[in-house]
């Protein structure tokens, strides 16, 4: 089964093309890395996979389903790490995850679990906003996963990590995760190393795709040039 | 000590041989209104943005009439529109920051990705801002009292509690419906007044119509049952119209 079916995407934000036919397809399990400097639409497609954005034209299914009209069917298969942690600054780690646990229906147990999984149980009854940005990218990765996901989306995960930090969360976003992923990255080597599938984007449009053995670092180099 | 989470995710053989996703089973729509609004009231608790301000706002209001106006004590229609313009405009206060914190900091999009009932967020919001709004009212209406109120307010407390909920009602499922239109707009400080007050108006007339034979001297009167209904059916209509618009208002 595909996880992703893409054909012919477009989207747009005003007159502008943020994304502009763009086609792929993704197995159940893979690894997608998306590659492409900033403004080329890496962000605005995670976001229209994650059913936050509509397509404004090509069909999009997403774990089987059809984009916009089965979202509802997918919500809650889907884990997203944006650039926003999406954490309220004001609560504890502990107070996020609860929050979020009580929307996805998830057993309290998990909270503590996801804590203890990213090594913030230490500071997990602190306002986020006295945290540095990589415990709180620890909490946003915990938070992202509480429900299981089986679809991760994720923008630059390992931002603001320390070398310990990453490791730390390999486990649970990484390749041995087990779980589908869609990973915007800057790092040709860092991500080849985790791609099943490559997929390059320029102004929106997609200037590289195929599988991640069949494309090296010089390629991905000339997205940005 | 409690299990760490599993590193690496087995995917379950149904799951693998299921051509679509299964529908995630919907948390429920109270647990989910409960969730919100903790989190909501944990929220204003540690910041306190939003009640302090429409407190002291409506305080700062009834020092300036009670110098502007010259007079120790208002009674009857006058006494009526001050309390309610006064709280209009406080309320206005909360209705601008409602949805701030979940626009600024990625709350939205936490919420739009569970599979939870939109209508959820409105209901839990509308219930903060009614929760604000009995806060500034204990606060207000006794400040007022002392400051600009001629006739006791003991015998007038009762009657003008129930037109203050009724009012209170009403603003809270509009003022939910504007600040979650507002909200995304780059104007949204202008933009929430500028939706808000015209709609807010009939919650104002009925309010001071049916509070001023509450706040004459000697506490003849009671509430006038047309403007009572009229609140009512007002808040009605609201309701019904923020709950059909505000899963659009949500979404992209």
């Amino acid at each position: 089964m595909s996880a992703l079916d893409v054909e012919g995407l477009t989207r747009r934000y005003g007159e502008r093309d943020a994304l502009s036919g763009v086609s792929l397809t993704l197995k159940q399990g893979q690894t997608l890395v998306v590659f492409g400097p900033n403004g080329a639409g890496k962000s605005t497609l995670l976001r229209v996979l994650a059913t936050l954005l509509r397509p404004h034209s090509g069909a999009v299914r997403v774990l089987g389903r059809s984009l916009p009209e089965e979202a509802w069917a997918v919500r809650g298969h889907i884990g997203l790490l944006g650039h926003e942690p999406l954490l309220y600054r004001e609560l504890s780690a502990r107070e996020n995850l609860r929050f979020h646990a009580r929307l996805h229906g998830v057993a309290a147990e998990r909270i503590e679990q996801g804590l203890e999984s990213v090594a913030m149980s230490n500071r997990a009854d602190e306002p986020l906003r006295t945290l540095s940005r990589g415990m709180v990218q620890r909490v946003a990765i915990a938070r992202a996963v509480l429900h299981d996901p089986e679809l991760l989306l994720l923008d630059e995960p390992y931002a603001n990590l320390d070398p310990a930090a990453v490791g730390l969360v390999r486990g649970l976003i990484g390749a041995d995760s087990g779980r589908t992923r869609v990973i915007c990255s800057h790092d040709p080597g860092g991500g080849l190393a985790e791609a099943d599938v490559v997929l390059g984007l320029r102004a929106g449009r997609q200037a590289l795709l195929g599988p991640a053995a069949d494309i090296d670092s010089q390629k991905i180099a000339g997205l940005y040039a | 000590m409690s299990t760490p989470v599993p590193q690496t995710r087995p995917a379950p053989a149904a799951q693998q041989q299921a051509d679509t996703a299964a529908p995630p089973a919907q948390t429920g729509t109270l647990s989910t209104v409960a969730a919100i609004l903790r989190k909501e009231l944990l929220i204003e608790l540690r910041t306190l943005e939003s009640v302090p301000g429409m407190s002291l706002f409506a305080l700062t209001t009834f020092v300036v009439f009670h110098f502007a106006l010259n007079r120790n004590n208002v009674d009857g229609d006058l006494a009526a529109g001050i309390l309610w313009v006064t709280l209009l405009f406080a309320a206005m206060l909360g209705i601008n920051r409602l949805f701030v914190a979940d626009a600024d900091q990625g709350g939205f999009d936490g919420f739009l990705l569970a599979p939870v009932d939109r209508s959820a967020m409105l209901l839990a919001k509308a219930l903060a801002l009614l929760a604000y709004l009995v806060v500034l009212e204990v606060v207000a209406v006794p400040a007022f009292a002392l400051l600009l109120l001629g006739p006791p307010i003991g015998p007038a407390l009762p009657g003008l509690v129930g037109v203050l909920a009724l009012g209170d009602l009403g603003v809270a499922a509009i003022g939910t419906l504007v600040a979650a239109m507002a909200v995304r707009t780059r104007a949204r400080d202008l933009l929430g007044p500028l939706l808000a007050l015209p709609l807010l108006v009939p919650i104002v007339i009925g309010g001071v119509r049916a509070s001023e034979p509450l706040l004459v001297l000697g506490h003849t009167g009671t509430p006038g049952a047309r403007w009572l209904l009229l609140l009512g059916l007002y808040d009605l209509v609201f309701g019904l119209i923020a709950y059909a618009l505000f899963d659009f208002l949500l979404e992209d």
